[in-house]
């Protein structure tokens, strides 16, 4: 073996490699780094190839994993060193050590410039790639003008051509403003004819990075697309250097693919017709072979056509023959291709209507599900999750929990969350849904979260079927030897509150009770013993006729616990001790739960927060929130302001262990979102669940039971909980009679639709309304898609749209029946006269048994007929200096923002359409976004937006908005001040002071008709 | 932004060589390769090429003692990255000869030059292996 050209470097490589530990490394690396920062010291000794020697030993113990900060000077300045090989190890050791941010880089910047517009093209090359990589904002704005001249120079030679397009690709990430869209357009069209494929892939690239922002612009790209793929299916002038056993570029191949599944649709026939050609010719044509390098090259092209058929294929042509290739694929021995299979499948599910085709493979994929690599049992996983419905929900899910006795621990509290969503949103009936989670608590107790028993919990509560089936459960859980301590307070739980029911049953008296669970105690750890002693409590208040022997036996535990070291433990004790001695009062006190509210699940919140992460993730919520469903998950509904009918409240409080100090004195809200409370001692609290002391020093003295009725309708003072998201907080309910109730949160439905197009707009247990819409400048056309759930039919349905006065609307015509499961289709045109932030309102209404009547806000909101426009400084400045004050230009200081970092509000701003326009600001703490506003009076009007925060106060901010138009300027405004200011999905602030309470009898109404809930929010 | 990182790790775990495509501070880039490492040694071969970790995805693939780990995005088409890693030790082996790991931890900057032709900003620049080799056999000339 030759050694490296550099002696030095290959004998402390050697000296490396003969180190017997970790520790011989680090005092190696230590004698080396000493050495190299001497001779650093005294540079003037130091030859170029010396320095360039010390340079690679630093990246050399770089790459070891130690700092090598004090170096970086040195390497930087090798690049500009007059010779080549001095300044290659200058650019790549650079590219290597430094990111974009580094100081020392600004010093290069002369120096790569002058390579770059030099006429030494390997000099070029260096440069290019230097800036490629690690390019910063400065390089973008001083080089992109030289970088495109190379790219596009008929001059320069393909060496120098493919490293300026994602030279050029980099830099465009950096600030999108150095590529100018109009100019640009033709030119990325032109290069894609490029003969040279080295050069042809980068240009990809870019393409693909410059189509993600903007398919718009780059339209004319996409037949030249089609040609290249062609020219590579079918082998026409591909050099031999560029074909892989046997197949032109593979990657070239897939780029070409990926780029075209940036455009929505292919509009052009001939060129749908030729692509559609290719794609067949790859799906068909594919075969298996023996060669392994050859077998993935094809399958690489082939599972990137099934991409793209999928994501073009509207009609259906395809699909189906997709769906058979993917059944094959995940059956297969190849494990590679069964991942992928796996994997193809559940995008699949996501972008197209192909369920009920892929549940044809469920046993394949459950049998995936076994096998040996993870790898592979998490896609199955995922696939599974996808899958579900009500009609294998209960095959999938005991698949699940079989599982989960083997499973990895790795995947284990994964497959649990998913087996409780799956339970919980498709169960068939409830006890099934209470075996289902009993038995994830019985196997994977540890790996159960507290919300997944909270949630049982609720249920149970809510359910007087359920009871008495839960506590013969819970009671034979008990038996077992060994459970897990999430059974203890689980089963504590429910016996504490339904064990009577069962007192019949054999081993199921009081006393037999108690004494089961009283064995667990001293197992437990000190956050269950609370629980423990409030099912002892509630176990002794069921008792009758009293039974002296427990009451003694439970009083002396009490006793016993009253000098408890735990406060939460002690104060239970004495309270519950004092509470049972008084008789009478015990009963009210002790008595039964009241219902939960109806609302959304923490399960199925938790998933979507855990899911956040990445795009395919995201892709399943999306599908998660647009399924069909006979979901138990049930949102709170309250009145806009918050505010609960004051004359049904109860206080209660959750089975949470939260040690929140509270102070009795406060005096709070209820809570928006459904969490309440905190007794007030001073009027004693009448109907307190003996769980309400767990926040803090209540003195629960016994009112007379007689007090009960008669403080009902006080306004109590309560506070609201913190921790809201875990909880299980409960918030008032109004009796419900005779209402239907919505599934989901409507208002946060329509927040979701005033950023996506297509969604469920209204769901309750026997109707869905959907929505899909599209938007073209002032006019859109949405569809209403009314789906009946039931197994028998909706009648008197009535559609009204009420639209405020600058939308024209036009519905079609609604039908007044709809049959049994059926979904009609009812467009709906509508055209925007001019700028307003008023809402339209669909006032549905139908008959099944009662009548239902709900008034719906329609998503045709100002932002719609917004069309994102990214300006230059050049466009900018001039048109916001010719805007010059009210009322075209107006500026507001916005306080109370709810606080965000820039990028989330750049985010927040792109959801509108909003397009911030980075660099036209100066200021870093500034925001610049443009947009386009389109309405018939306003025609396309271009609107100028700036924020100029304070990184020292995020709650308040300086807007200004620039328009040609008065309204439309103060309109936006106040949209985007509505949007900063407003939190688009639950508020969880305090809301202001309930009034005094309605009479009881529309209190109820008030809560459960969105009607009333809009009359708060149409002003 | 396809490939954040290339890695080359021995059978005992030692990196031999590791290219990334996006900034991690050493400390970072010491705890995802040990994890990493761990995670993808520990596979057999009937199990298959890609393994999920955090928000990358790793295609990986064997030769003889070396591992090769390429860290991508979740989108990333799997099966072009694996037979990306092929190239590149084609591309590697027609350079050296029978390519073996003291080739690449002696000639470190060999490696490094290849790579720095074949990929670029984390997307590939070039295929054809003369291409990539040229500006190196020029130096070798030169030299």
């Amino acid at each position: 073996m030759a050694l490296s050209g550099m002696r030095g470097l290959s004998v402390f490589i050697s000296d490396i490699r003969n180190c017997q530990n970790k520790e011989q490394e680090r005092l190696r690396v230590d004698k080396e780094l000493g050495n190299i920062r001497t001779r650093f010291k005294n540079e003037k000794g130091l030859t170029p190839y010396e320095k360039k020697k010390y340079v690679w030993k630093m990246l050399y113990i770089y790459m070891l994993g130690y700092d090598v900060d004090f170096g970086h000077m040195e390497a930087v300045s090798l690049i500009s060193a007059p010779k080549y090989p001095e300044k290659q190890v200058g650019y790549i050791v650079t590219s290597s050590l430094l990111n974009e941010n580094h100081d020392f880089l600004r010093l290069a910047i002369n120096t790569v410039r002058n390579d770059i517009i030099g006429r030494n093209e390997t000099f070029q090359c260096l440069a290019l790639t230097l800036v490629g990589n690690i390019g910063g904002r400065e390089f973008a704005e001083s080089l992109a003008p030289d970088v495109q001249k190379l790219l596009i120079s008929s001059s320069c030679r393909p060496l120098v051509r493919k490293k300026a397009a994602l030279c050029l690709l980099r830099l465009y990430r950096k600030n999108p403003d150095v590529v100018n869209v109009d100019g640009w357009s033709d030119r990325m069209a032109q290069l894609l004819d490029e003969r040279d494929l080295g050069v042809l892939t980068s240009s990809m690239s870019l393409l693909v990075a410059l189509v993600a922002n903007n398919h718009e612009a780059y339209w004319s790209c996409l037949p030249k697309c089609v040609k290249a793929l062609e020219r590579l299916a079918r082998n026409q002038d591909i050099p031999q250097e560029y074909t892989y056993y046997g197949i032109p570029s593979p990657w070239l191949q897939v780029k070409t693919m990926r780029a075209l599944q940036y455009f929505p649709t292919i509009e052009d026939p001939n060129t749908r017709r030729s692509l559609f050609e290719v794609l067949q010719r790859i799906l068909m044509g594919t075969d298996v072979v023996k060669n392994v390098n050859k077998n993935n090259a094809s399958h690489a092209v082939l599972f990137e056509a099934l991409a793209l058929v999928m994501h073009l294929d509207a009609e259906k042509e395809m699909m189906s023959q997709c769906v058979a290739l993917l059944g094959k694929f995940i059956a297969v021995r190849e494990p590679n291709i069964r991942y992928l299979g796996l994997e193809n499948m559940t995008r699949m599910l996501m972008v197209t209507d192909v369920q009920d085709i892929i549940k044809r493979h469920q046993a394949q994929i459950i049998t995936s599900l076994k096998d040996p690599d993870i790898s592979i049992r998490r896609r199955a996983l995922d696939l599974l999750y996808g899958m579900c419905d009500v009609s294998n929900a209960k095959d999938i899910v005991e698949e699940l929990l079989q599982y989960l006795s083997t499973a990895d621990f790795a995947m284990r509290e994964e497959l649990s969350l998913k087996a409780a969503i799956l339970a919980e949103k498709f169960a068939p009936d409830l006890s099934w849904y209470v075996d289902v989670i009993l038995q994830l608590i019985d196997k994977a107790g540890d790996f159960v979260s507290d919300d997944i028993w909270f949630r049982v919990v609720q249920f149970v509560t809510n359910n007087e079927d359920l009871q008495p089936y839960a506590a013969v459960k819970a009671r034979e859980y008990l038996d077992k030897p060994a459970i897990h301590e999430t059974m203890v307070k689980v089963s504590a739980y429910i016996l504490g509150e339904y064990s009577h029911l069962l007192a019949r049953r054999p081993g199921c008296s009081p006393k037999e009770i108690f004494s089961i669970i009283h064995e667990k105690l001293p197992t437990v750890s000190t956050s269950t013993i609370p629980i423990l002693l409030s099912t002892y409590a509630k176990i002794l208040m069921h008792t009758q006729p009293s039974d002296p022997e427990l009451q003694n036996q439970i009083w002396a535990i009490f006793r016993k616990y009253e000098s408890c070291i735990d406060a939460e433990i002690q104060q239970r004790a004495v309270e519950y001790f004092a509470l049972s001695s008084k008789g009478a009062a015990l009963m009210d006190i002790m008595a039964e739960m009241p219902k939960f509210p109806e609302r959304q699940s923490a399960l199925i919140k938790k998933a979507e927060d855990t899911e956040a992460d990445t795009a395919e993730q995201s892709a399943l919520k999306l599908r998660a929130q647009q399924q069909t469903s006979n979901a138990l998950v049930v949102t709170d509904q309250r009145p806009a302001n918050g505010t609960p009918p004051v004359s049904e409240l109860r206080l209660v409080k959750v089975p949470s262990m939260s040690n929140v100090d509270h102070s009795s004195a406060d005096h709070g809200v209820t809570q928006e979102n459904g969490t309440l409370t905190v007794v007030d001692p001073q009027p004693p609290e009448p109907s307190a669940d003996l769980l309400s002391d767990l926040l803090g020093p209540l003195a629960i003295e016994g009112p007379p039971g007689s007090a009960v009725q008669s403080e009902r309708n006080l306004v109590p003072g309560t506070e609201g909980v913190p921790n809201a998201e875990d909880a299980l907080a409960i918030a008032p309910v109004g009796e419900q009679t005779n209402t239907v109730q919505p599934i989901g949160n409507i208002a946060e439905r329509f927040q979701a639709l005033g950023l996506k197009d297509s969604g469920v707009l209204y769901e309750d247990p026997y109707i869905q309304i959907g929505i899909k819409a599209e938007w073209r400048a002032h006019q859109g056309r949405l569809v209403l898609f009314l789906g009946n759930k039931n197994t028998s039919p909706l009648v008197s349905v009535q559609a009204v749209i009420l639209p405020p006065s600058h939308l024209k609307m036009e519905l079609s015509l609604v039908p007044d029946t709809i049959p049994p499961r059926a979904q009609v289709q009812c467009p709906l045109e509508v055209i925007n006269l001019r700028p307003s932030r008023d809402v339209a309102v669909l006032d549905f209404s139908y008959q099944f048994g009662t009548h239902v009547n709900v008034k719906l806000r329609l998503p045709a909101v100002l932002n719609k007929f917004l069309q994102p426009v990214s300006v230059s400084a050049e466009e900018f400045f001039p048109q916001w200096r010719s805007l010059s004050g009210p009322p075209l230009k107006l500026q507001e200081v916005v306080r109370g923002v709810r606080p965000m970092s820039l990028a989330e509000m750049a985010n927040l701003f792109n959801s509108f359409r909003l397009i911030v326009c980075p660099g036209l600001d100066p200021n870093a703490n500034n925001l610049v976004a443009s947009t386009t506003f389109y309405s018939e009076s306003t025609r396309a009007m271009l609107c100028l937006i700036r924020i100029e925060t304070d990184p020292a106060d995020r709650t308040q901010l300086r807007m200004t908005v620039a328009s040609g138009e008065p309204t439309l300027t103060f309109e936006l405004k106040e949209f985007i001040k509505e949007q900063l200011v407003s939190i688009p999905t639950v508020s969880r602030g305090p809301a202001p002071p309930p009034p005094p309470p309605p009479p009881p009898t529309s209190a109820p109404a008030a809560l459960s008709d969105p009607g009333a809930m809009l009359a708060g929010l149409l002003h | 932004m396809g490939i954040r990182f290339i890695l080359m790790v021995n059978k005992q775990g030692q990196t031999r060589l590791a290219q990334y495509y996006e900034y991690l501070t050493i400390e970072e880039r010491r705890a995802l390769e040990g994890e990493i490492v761990r995670k993808c040694l520990a596979r057999n071969e009937q199990q298959c090429s890609f393994v999920e970790h955090r928000n990358y995805k790793i295609v990986y693939r064997r030769y003889a003692s070396l591992f090769f780990l390429v860290g991508v995005d979740n989108d990333e088409n799997e099966l072009a990255i694996l037979e990306f890693i092929h190239l590149l030790v084609e591309t590697m082996d027609r350079h050296f000869g029978n390519v073996c790991e003291l080739d690449i931890m002696f000639h470190l900057e060999k490696a490094h030059f290849m790579l720095e032709e074949m990929v670029m900003n984390g997307c590939i620049v070039e295929t054809s292996k003369s291409n990539i080799l040229a500006p190196i056999q020029l130096m070798d000339k030169a030299s």
